[in-house]
């Protein structure tokens, strides 16, 4: 028998796990979008039929789908350059030259990133509780009236980006920490010498040389939150009046709610699909 | 004064990152309806351990929490060994076509995982892995990011080295056993707490997976609970404790680590 290539039993483990259960459902996805599979397709795959481009016309018919994409905007326009601003700033604070103990505040602030969705979802339900919560009788405090921030479709999604902002910001802050960190020292006491003070500092040179961070970042924050669905399932599931319905979550609940699997591998295409153009469109402009 | 501003600033942030899970340490340790009082309490009028009771002997948590854990530290192990196979291969170990089969498993993390996951459900019912824990821990086993993350650091692994262990006769295997793997230890910690706190906290997988109750991880068994007992609001805090609190001791033990592993990461990607 010839001997073959050591380096085949290395990667032959995870290629074929990446094949069989990533790239195959991957395909299958795909055809399944053309197809009718259904509930009763599910029991008699005799029942299937193919019906072409007819899950995607469906789509584009369909409220709920227009309602979930302006939804996922919203998050992303709003969300995103939130949640990058938010890490950055974080960033440039536990980075400060003044600041003492850097590695315990950057653990510190990092901590949400590490907790279980499901769980903080409870104190955070707690606190947007409307009559109970500690958010509203701190706007009390402010002489604010009192907002139903979960019962409200107008403030149900600026509800949900707080707390993805907070359960998430911690980990682009270790990207901003990082890309912060490889800028030479030289270079903020040559201007320091030159007379540049701490806000010509940061326009000039951290924020220039960051750019590479921020594309990253950037790119990385974006596929995330086109993505969005654990938040709204586990906070609103969707609601009130499907103010917090994602694509992703539309896509779950037409899959495994009411088993149109033809129609949500539809749906869970037209996404892949918008966050790729978005990919491709943001790192164009950012460069 | 510069100073006394920065300082303020840090506290003021991390006050406010901290309070909701503070907060939440604090709420549990209420007794039943203090905290559906008309004006929130930071603390417990008397502190009691009922609902970390009632969790354990009447609504059987520590089950669950057995199971999350059993789950967490198989997919940890198998994962970290598969992906460090890969990983060490494609930066070390010559073959036809790797470095462009490298950037088609780069250019795929694109696609979002939601789109794999109805056909991935049709195809474990095939295999009959729905309701088992091999359906929970197979199909995510094989990382690209955590090849990616091995292949990165093991390019930094001087030749010199691999040739002598080949001059000294040693199989490529053993040269992966007992000299790639340690000098990766680092990278290879990293990615272990990474894939650990990722399956610990994972809730829609398990929750598509498993069926019976009884195999129930624990975030399932707490957005469980939280259907039936949704008023019962100390009650859920001291579930959420019990869930939140081993990752963050786990990712405190090792922080350095972890995040000294992200750093690098993302500075070279």
């Amino acid at each position: 028998m010839k001997r073959c290539n050591p380096a085949f039993w290395f990667v032959a483990p995870a290629l074929a796990l990446i094949l069989v259960f990533f790239v195959l459902p991957v395909a299958a996805a795909l055809a399944l979008s053309f197809t009718d599979f259904d509930l009763y397709a599910l029991g008699d795959p005799a029942r299937l039929r193919f019906i072409g481009f007819g899950n995607y016309r469906r789509l584009l018919a369909d409220a709920e789908f227009w309602t979930a994409l302006k939804n996922t905007l919203y998050f992303v326009i709003v969300g995103g350059p939130l949640s990058v601003l938010v890490s950055l700033a974080a960033a440039l604070l536990v980075n400060h030259r003044l600041t003492p103990l850097k590695g315990l505040f950057r653990s510190l602030l990092f901590l949400p990133v590490v907790t279980t969705l499901v769980a903080v979802a409870v104190v955070w339900r707690y606190v947007y509780q409307p009559r109970y919560g500690m958010l509203n009788h701190l706007l009390e405090a402010l002489g604010i009236d009192s907002i139903d921030w979960l019962g409200d479709p107008d403030w149900a999604m600026p509800a949900i980006i707080l707390m993805a902002v907070w359960k998430n910001f911690g980990f682009n802050m270790i990207v901003f920490v990082a890309g912060l960190q490889s800028i030479p020292e030289s270079l903020y006491e040559a201007a320091a010498i030159d007379g540049a003070g701490p806000r010509q500092q940061l326009l000039y040179i951290t924020l220039p040389l960051l750019a590479p961070t921020f594309l990253f970042v950037g790119v990385v924050t974006l596929i995330g939150h086109f993505q969005l669905f654990a938040e709204p399932y586990v906070m609103t599931q969707g609601g009130p009046a499907n103010s917090t319905l994602s694509i992703a979550l539309l896509m779950y609940q037409q899959g495994f709610r009411w088993w149109n699997l033809g129609y949500a591998s539809a749906i869970a295409f037209v996404l892949f699909s918008i966050v790729l153009a978005a990919t491709v469109l943001q790192a164009r402009l950012e460069k | 004064m510069r100073r006394l501003l920065i300082y303020a600033v840090l506290l003021l942030t991390v006050a406010a990152t901290l309070f909701p899970l503070v907060w939440t340490v604090s709420v549990s340790l209420m007794p039943v309806a203090e905290a559906l009082s008309d004006s929130p309490k930071l603390w417990p009028d008397s502190a009691t351990l009922e609902h970390y009771r009632d969790l354990f002997d009447r609504l059987e948590l520590g089950r669950y929490a057995l199971n999350s854990f059993l789950l967490a530290a198989s997919i940890t192990a198998l994962s970290v060994l598969v992906n460090a196979l890969a990983g060490y291969a494609f930066a070390r170990l010559p073959f036809a076509g790797r470095d462009a089969l490298f950037r088609l498993l780069l250019a795929a993390m694109v696609i979002p995982g939601q789109v794999a996951m109805l056909p991935l459900f049709l195809l474990l019912k095939q295999f009959g892995l729905i309701n088992t824990y091999a359906g929970v821990i197979i199909p995510g086993l094989a990382s690209i990011f955590g090849i990616f993350l091995v292949r990165q650091y093991a390019q930094s692994i001087p030749q010199s080295l691999l040739d002598a262990a080949r001059l000294d006769g040693a199989g490529e295997l053993r040269i992966f056993w007992s000299l790639i793997l340690p000098l990766c230890r680092p990278i290879l910690v990293t990615l272990a707490v990474l894939t650990f706190l990722g399956s610990w906290n994972d809730f829609l997988w398990p929750l598509i997976v498993l069926t019976d109750s009884r195999r129930y991880t624990l975030p399932v068994a707490l957005a469980n609970l939280m259907g039936e007992h949704a008023m019962d609001t100390e009650l859920m805090m001291a579930g959420a404790v019990l869930t939140v609190s081993p990752a963050i001791v786990l990712f405190l033990a090792v922080q350095r680590y972890y995040i000294g592993g992200l750093m690098r990461g993302s500075v070279r990607g």
